[in-house]
């Protein structure tokens, strides 16, 4: 038994396979392990999330509020479209059809941009409205959020001279010192105006999911636009489109943490 | 700069096309194609369950949200990952890698949950010592 | 010089290749070697910088036990030793033994041991080295602006405060991370698809079992690494409160996540080890391996249930005792497969022809080691008696057992097993013989002494002590300095053989995998001619033969 001496007339084919089906199906099974990591990334921060939520729900209900549930879901739609988009470009990739592939490619980092533009709206209000994480959160007073209808964070007048701090915060005096073992925190009613304490949590939680996300957006922006250049020069066709195929699985796993990231963080009841 | 090994895929599609692109090509055997409708059913149906799952926080469930959120995400989920990203069709150990790291991930928040949920009685509630004015 | 190239060209061109074209000389530039797909001038290059890496974290634990040598300042002041002991574990893991024995041998044997030209990405093996000297480079930034003193485990909240540079060398220790994931991406890509015709699942060499096994911890466990000094490192910047409980965050946590790989992890360290325990025993005993199916399970069994276990580091930090319990249990559980290992192959060398070789050596000298290093484990796992050694040299003295004693060992084992093959010298089997005497003498008194203390009580990390403890570190620290001896010398005659060394054959100790079917040092393109498949265990179809100084395939002539 031997092994088979690879042709070396194919210039496609790698010198070191044995055929290009044999290439190809080692190529998607790599992307698929490379995948696999990112899925146990973006895990450690779901745990987190996990952990918090279910310790502390009530930092969850009451903070979300301030979450544009309008944007999230249009930029959802916006992740779903250009998901779609993608798989037109690799289909177009396999037949052949050079002017579809690059119009869909581009398409697809079109609406990339567009979500890492309302991302930014988001982002600057929160700045704005001061709701962002540890000691950054410092919410500013009844101020509606984009869609309107929610209600507005109250501040707690300020501490007395001499408290020591030199910096508003929105968390409320503990009332006599810590509590020890004795017991959980007094249960909050759903729309209560004074904020629960560590509310701040929340944000830290939201800002390191949606910013590592968007990183990622912007990494397969990056990915993409080689792939268009590529594709303009005319490198892809029937017979090579595995980048495009792999490029396109890595920008679908983007889609897939933003279609869990959506309902955990914005639409919490 | 290329070393010994690699190949010119400009040259190498133009090559195996013909000299300009063929408009529609037809790919290798072990290649399988998506059909147009197959993708746009994906597409569609990926919009209606958006839908859903907006209008269902609408609706008081209790617990039940959650479950509801995460059950119709799944959906959605799966939907991405056999169709756009090709899974109905492909090897299936490609499969067996992208379940085993959801299945590590559910391992590990599982545990680390019953951990803190465990001993959360014993925190001091709201401590947070460096925010306090 | 001139005596040995007239020897290389009396070996036949099938035997060894030095003087001719062979991957070494195949192109030439230091281009060449930088920008280089091929994946034995890898993993040289590899090689060359974990040992490196080791020598530094050498060198640092030679200060760590010169300062123990009295209980109070020897050498240091305790702040800088706070930064010795923790750059010691952060080299030694993060830049030594993580990458150790896949990066250095996997990368060499792997594709020949399937009798292939390459790894099944090239590039992204190249990518996976630039990967390391990046991490190896914020590593050092680190140590030059001020080092880290928090220890190897960077644990919260004193990690999200101390004053040292703890975002550099986590950011380090995070871009090693891709270059150990892309590692094993590799590596399973290859086994998967680049078998060749007649090499089913369980016709592979059981090394190759053990870097698959390896492998799968990697691509599992080092994102969550990833993500932990992530935001290690955004809780330092910014202050985000996910850690550190001034802010509301949960130190507990953070350990979670951290253990999460760091368990895992060890067992990227020591799977590989076995894997060459493995070709070695069953090479020395001129026997085929007993139990092949049930070693390469094991492998597989290890890799999953070592992501079982990790509470065990976290018995006395505040977890609940509900999941103490479990993971105890657990922790129990995961000896099962690593002991079937020791059985198989002692069952191996039953009725075998052993030889006493270096590599064997080595491989022995792994069973006795890791059967301590292992079984200490136990006493550590079981909730009553961890209460008592949690923190102490007990501890440091199990993981110096199962790390040094086990992975090292088996590397050491392993360089001096296919030294042959890479350079096409061979070095002096007496020097060989004195080192790893003179390496497991060495341990056995720097580590053994540390159980002792241990179990009496001394913490680990502390820069003074009681002065009851002092003869047991002056047992231990006179063991160190022994070891760096047979250091010493093992660098002095692996050297000399690249120079004077005797060419070596194709097959100096008669093993029936693939890699040996290829002169030494091999050619570019790994063989002259396609291997032929067969059992990877059949020793007995190789009979030395005095004319080649080697072993040949059917030919039956002499003994060594």
């Amino acid at each position: 038994m031997s092994i088979v001496e690879t042709a070396g007339h194919d210039p496609h084919l790698a010198h070191h396979f044995p055929s290009r089906r044999r290439q190809f199906e080692a190529g998607k099974l790599g992307m698929w392990i490379f995948l696999a990591t990112e899925v146990l990334l973006f895990g450690g921060l779901f745990c987190a999330y996990a952990v918090y939520r279910a310790n502390h729900p009530e930092i969850f209900v009451w903070a979300h509020r301030f979450l544009d549930t309008t944007l999230g879901a249009l930029n959802t739609a916006v992740l779903i479209g250009s998901s779609f988009t993608m798989a037109l470009a690799v289909r177009a990739a396999q037949l052949g059809r050079r002017h579809a592939l690059v119009r869909l490619l581009g398409a697809t980092i079109l609406l990339a941009a567009v979500f890492l533009g309302v991302k930014g709206v988001e982002y600057e209000h929160k700045w704005k409205e001061g709701l962002l994480w540890g000691k950054r959160f410092r919410p500013v007073e009844a101020s509606p959020t984009a869609a309107g209808g929610t209600p507005q964070p109250l501040l707690v007048p300020a501490p007395p001279p001499g408290a020591g701090a030199s910096e508003r915060s929105g968390i409320p005096l503990a009332p006599e010192g810590p509590a020890g073992l004795a017991g959980a925190a007094p249960a909050l009613e759903p729309h209560d105006s004074r904020p629960p304490r560590n509310v701040q949590i929340f944000f830290g939680v939201y800002f390191v999911m949606t910013g590592l996300h968007g990183l990622h957006v912007i990494a397969g922006m990056v990915v993409l636009g080689v792939m268009l250049v590529r594709a303009r020069r005319g490198e892809f066709g029937s017979s090579y489109f595995t980048p495009v195929d792999l490029a396109g699985l890595y920008w679908h796993l983007v889609d897939l943490i933003w279609i869990y990231l959506f309902p955990l963080l914005y639409l919490i009841h | 700069m290329r070393p010994e090994g690699q190949f010119d895929s400009r040259k190498a599609t133009a090559a195996a096309d013909g000299a300009t692109m063929a408009e529609h090509g037809a790919p290798h055997p072990y290649v399988h194609v998506v059909p147009f409708r197959v993708l746009f059913g994906v597409f569609a149906s990926l919009l209606v369950l958006t839908v859903l799952t907006v209008a269902a926080t609408k609706v008081d469930l209790g617990s039940t949200n959650l479950v509801l959120a995460m059950a119709i995400a799944t959906v959605k989920a799966a939907l991405v990952v056999l169709y756009f990203m090709h899974m109905r069709y492909d090897h299936p150990f490609n499969a067996v890698v992208f379940v085993t790291a959801l299945a590590f991930v559910a391992l590990f928040v599982m545990l680390t949950l019953l951990d803190t949920v465990t001993y959360q009685p014993e925190l001091i509630p709201g401590y947070a010592p460096a925010l306090a004015p | 010089m001139a005596t040995n190239e007239t020897l290389a060209r009396t070996l036949e061109a099938g035997e060894n290749l030095l003087g001719r074209d062979n991957y070494l000389n195949h192109t030439r530039g230091l281009r060449s070697w930088l920008l280089t797909l091929d994946h034995k001038r890898i993993a040289l290059m590899y090689l060359v910088s974990i040992l490196a890496s080791f020598l530094l974290g050498g060198v640092l634990a030679l200060v760590i036990r010169t300062e123990l040598l009295t209980p109070q300042k020897t050498v240091i002041g305790p702040d800088t030793y706070n930064q010795v002991f923790t750059l010691h574990g952060a080299v030694m893991i993060f830049l030594f033994i993580i990458p150790g024995i896949p990066a250095a041998l996997g990368n060499f044997v792997l594709p020949m041991m399937l009798g292939a030209k390459d790894v099944a990405f090239p590039r992204l093996n190249l990518a996976s080295y630039y990967f390391w000297v990046a991490g190896a480079l914020l590593a050092l930034v680190s140590m030059i602006s001020g080092a880290v003193d928090t220890g190897w485990t960077f644990y919260t909240p004193y990690s999200t405060t101390t004053n040292t540079a703890v975002i550099s060398m986590v950011m380090g220790a995070f871009v090693l991370g891709f270059s150990s994931v892309f590692t094993g991406l590799n590596f399973i890509v290859t086994i998967h698809t680049m078998r060749p015709p007649g090499m089913g699942w369980f016709r592979m060499p059981l090394f190759l079992w053990g870097l698959y096994g390896t492998a799968i911890i990697q691509i599992l466990a080092t994102p969550v690494l990833g993500i932990t000094l992530l935001l290690l490192a955004i809780e330092r910047a910014l202050g985000i409160g996910i850690f550190d409980p001034s802010l509301g965050g949960d130190p507990v946590l953070f350990q979670h996540f951290f253990w999460f790989y760091s368990h895992p992890a060890v067992y990227i360290m020591i799977l590989p080890a076995m894997g060459v325990v493995s070709e070695l025993i069953s090479t020395f005993s001129r026997k085929h391996i007993f139990g092949y199916r049930f070693i390469a399970y094991s492998s597989i069994a290890i890799a999953v249930i070592s992501f079982l276990v990790w509470g065990h580091h976290m018995f006395v930090s505040g977890q609940s005792t509900l999941l103490g319990m479990i993971f105890s249990f657990l922790t129990f559980l995961v000896a099962i497969p690593s002991a079937v290992k020791v059985f198989n192959w002692t069952a191996t060398m039953y009725k075998g022809s052993i030889w006493l070789a270096t590599p064997m050596l080595y491989a022995l000298s792994f069973l006795f080691l890791f059967g301590i290093g292992g079984l200490t484990g136990l006493f550590l796992g079981a909730l009553a008696t961890d209460v008592h050694l949690h923190d102490t040299y007990f501890v440091v003295a199990h993981f110096h057992y199962v790390m040094f004693g086990g992975t090292v060992i088996g590397f050491l084992g392993g360089l001096h097993y296919w030294w042959p093959k890479m350079f096409g010298r061979m070095y002096s089997e007496r020097w060989g013989r004195v080192a790893a005497l003179l390496v497991f003498v060495g341990f056995n008194v720097t580590f053994f002494a540390q159980f002792l203390m241990g179990s009496k009580g001394m913490p680990r990390r502390y820069y003074n002590y009681p002065p009851e403890f002092a003869p047991y570190h002056l047992v231990s620290t006179v063991g160190s300095y022994l070891l760096a001896a047979g250091f010493v010398i093992m660098a002095g005659y692996l050297l000399h053989s690249l120079l004077r060394g005797k060419p070596a054959p194709a097959n100096p100790w008669g093993s029936a995998t693939l890699e040996w079917q290829t002169p030494s040092p091999p050619p570019h393109d790994n063989f002259v001619s396609p291997p032929s498949v067969g059992d990877p265990y059949a020793v007995e179809e190789w009979q030395f033969d005095p004319r080649v100084g080697g072993y040949v395939h059917g030919a039956s002539v002499g003994k060594p």
